[in-house]
């Protein structure tokens, strides 16, 4: 079972402070969710966990089972199990989705093994195609590039056919649910619940609820001011979906 | 995606930082009388000997002659070079440009290397009548078969370097094709030069009569990247009535050659020329690179690509003259620089009065890998026509910086990133290169190229 720990992380972009001792614990095989309102560092949280260079982390640490990942560049920390899945996943004209997930499975790869040769064509397309078929995927998509033309729906589909092929042990996904209709939220949702299991960690980044009715958290943690200020199970976001923040704002006045 | 520097649709795109460039030609090449062959027909030598005057008559351009104004000679130190094409000794060829550039079997191939020609078609083409030999060769043999090709269509007169290739070039390929013959594998052609400043004059006339079709590949190549060679070259191409011609041109000199080239094609009516114009090697590079359509219902197709590193330069003009009614034009050149190299294109549309129902393309697309690499992108239309479709436009623009943490988020090596971003730019170019083998090696030096640059 690997872990994921974030401890009292303070990170600040272009020397604005957002996040403001951040702390989270979570193991693979769960589910958490982070709800809270726009503007409170909940896609800061996102990219500072995949290590991207805008972020500076001045304090704090990221721990993947136990190891320091917080001088990982953001390509050591997906060979070492994470995967953010974008909420804005940029398109590469000129790449298809094949050539560039079988580039990206031997990274991994090489990872593990110096000397692996790399993948053979025959064996990534079966893969590709198992998966593709397993998120009710056309495999027209392999040949299409990346993320170029895609509509919103089939850019979280296919941010979510990449988290099938990389196998990470931790997943944040970063207001997947925005700009989806209901159809396409639950062809997301069914995949990422078919790969779901006890070998894979999920932390779902949402402004709403309704993610939540297709992928049950087993905690739902309330963030606002950059940390994390309410922590409870399902029921909480149901909580929210009803009242909203404000009870949790006025919680937080009181409490100064 | 490529984020864009600059956008326009109208205005080219010229980066303004100055080089000095000052103006010296004190020196001369060391070319006389004496380098003109005795051994050919009077009037091919007389047309010499007056291209020759040319020359020394006009003067050498410099950063006051628009053409000229984004490529300095500077730095070509003339009186060093040697024009001894014909008696420098015999260097070997290395096999890996002898390949196919295209896959498959070949329908010819002509090897012209200092000193050595070899020669090779297929009998039953040139049963059929068709020529593919060294111009020099054809000169002396047949010198009626290049009456009235030679200095047809480019002129000594279109430029200084111009009436030095027609003073002095006797070799280059000379490709007949007679009406209606159709070719259906391709003819290879390598124009080799060696030595240490070893100057080459060139000089190709490629003839596809009326109906007739060939895919033609033309490479210009040479070894030893710190031998300092020069070369002027110049094409003459001509596409019959309805004729089809697939023409490919790959540049790989050395990288200490000065390159300097005027190339001209007249597409007559209803036929089609497909060009592609790869542009790889060279010290610096400045091409006049024109096409005619001549004739109504003539159409091109243009895809052009190049990659500078280091300290290159490639200085790229482009023309496409609608010179009749309902003509197309299709142009797309797409090019990467990195290191300090510096890149320049600057095409044309020309519609003449008359050319009713043309449509003509040209668009340019450049990616800028490194912080001292420079692109000038300097589209341009001149239409006297009406009921015209012309449209254009050029892009200078480096690797947005998002797309690399996606990438580098997904597992892959900021190295790894690059290569699959850059070839990501060049495919579409690549997807209209129909032989595997030539987008191969481009591919090839594709990723040579991006492991040298320096940001």
């Amino acid at each position: 079972m690997a872990t994921l720990k974030i401890n009292n992380l303070f990170v600040s972009i272009e020397g604005k402070e957002i996040l403001k001792g951040f702390n989270l614990e979570m193991k693979s095989g769960e589910v958490h969710a982070i709800m809270g309102p726009n503007g409170t560092g909940k896609s800061t949280l996102a990219y500072t966990i995949m290590g991207h260079p805008s972020y500076t982390v001045t304090s704090g640490s990221i721990e993947l089972d136990g190891t320091n990942i917080m001088d990982m560049e953001a390509d050591e920390r997906s060979r070492a199990g994470l995967f953010l899945a974008f909420q804005y996943p940029v398109s590469i004209p000129g790449v298809t989705v094949a050539n560039y997930l079988r580039t990206a499975v031997n990274a991994h790869r090489k990872a593990v093994d110096p000397q692996y040769k790399g993948i053979s064509i025959p064996e990534f397309r079966k893969m590709m195609i198992e998966r593709m078929d397993y998120l009710k995927m056309d495999h027209a998509f392999a040949g299409r590039y990346l993320n170029d033309g895609f509509s919103g729906g089939e850019k979280k589909r296919a941010e979510i056919l990449q988290m099938a092929i990389l196998k990470p042990r931790f997943a944040i996904l970063d207001e997947t649910d925005s700009g989806l209709d209901i159809d396409a939220l639950r062809i997301v949702s069914e995949g990422v619940n078919a790969l779901k299991g006890p070998d894979l960690g999920v932390l779902v980044i949402t402004h709403y609820q309704r993610i939540l009715n297709y992928i049950t958290p087993d905690h739902v943690h309330v963030m606002m001011e950059g940390r994390i200020v309410e922590s409870g199970d399902a029921h909480l976001a149901l909580h929210l979906e009803e009242h909203g923040y404000d009870w949790v704002r006025e919680k937080l006045e009181a409490a100064r | 995606m490529i984020r864009p520097g600059k956008m326009m649709s109208d205005q080219g795109i010229v980066t303004r930082r100055q080089r000095s460039q000052p103006v010296s030609n004190a020196q001369e090449f060391r070319i006389g009388e004496s380098l003109i062959p005795h051994n050919l027909p009077a009037n091919v030598t007389q047309a010499m000997m007056d291209a020759l005057a040319l020359y020394q008559n006009t003067p050498y351009p410099t950063d006051k002659d628009e053409a000229w104004r984004r490529t300095s000679l500077v730095g070509l130190e003339k009186a060093n070079y040697s024009f001894d094409y014909d008696t420098r000794l015999i260097t070997e060829v290395p096999t890996k440009f002898l390949q196919p550039v295209i896959d498959g079997e070949q329908a010819g191939q002509l090897v012209i290397s200092p000193g050595q020609t070899v020669e090779n078609l297929r009998p039953e083409y040139a049963e059929a009548g068709v020529i593919f030999c060294d111009l020099f060769d054809i000169l002396k043999r047949s010198p009626d078969k290049v009456e009235g090709k030679l200095n047809h269509l480019v002129k000594p007169q279109d430029g200084k370097f111009a009436a030095l290739t027609a003073a002095f070039a006797v070799h280059g390929t000379f490709l007949y094709v007679p009406t209606d013959v159709k070719i259906k594998e391709p003819l290879h052609a390598l124009f080799w030069n060696a030595g240490d400043h070893a100057a080459a004059c060139s000089h190709h006339v490629i003839w596809v009569e009326r109906g007739a079709e060939v895919t033609f590949v033309q490479e210009f190549a040479s070894e030893g990247e710190d031998i300092p060679q020069f070369h002027s070259g110049t094409l003459e191409v001509f596409v019959g009535t309805g004729a089809t011609l697939n023409f490919v041109e790959l540049q790989s000199w050395n990288r200490s050659t000065w390159n300097i080239i005027h190339e001209k094609v007249k597409v007559e009516q209803d036929a089609n020329l497909s060009w592609i114009f790869g542009s790889l090697g060279s010290k610096v590079t400045k091409s006049f690179s024109s096409i005619d359509l001549a004739g109504a219902g003539a159409s091109a197709k243009v895809s052009g690509f190049y990659f500078a590193d280091d300290s290159q330069h490639l200085d790229m003009d482009t023309e496409q003259n609608h010179l009749a009614p309902n003509t197309t034009s299709d142009l797309l050149y797409k090019g990467a620089v990195t290191g300090n190299s510096r890149s320049v294109w600057q095409g044309n549309i020309y519609v003449a009065p008359g050319a009713n129902g043309t449509d003509g393309y040209q668009a340019n697309k450049n990616l800028i890998l490194s912080r001292a690499a420079r692109a000038d992108s300097i589209p341009g239309l001149e239409i006297l026509a009406d009921d015209v479709k012309c449209t254009h436009g050029a892009t200078v623009g480096k690797i947005d910086p998002d797309q690399i943490f996606y990438l580098r988020s997904r597992g892959l090596t900021e190295r790894d990133a690059r290569h699959l971003i850059v070839q990501g730019f060049f495919e579409t170019i690549m997807e209209r290169i129909p032989f595997q083998a030539v987008s191969d090696r481009f591919r090839d030096a594709i990723v040579t190229k991006i492991d040298t640059q320096n940001d």
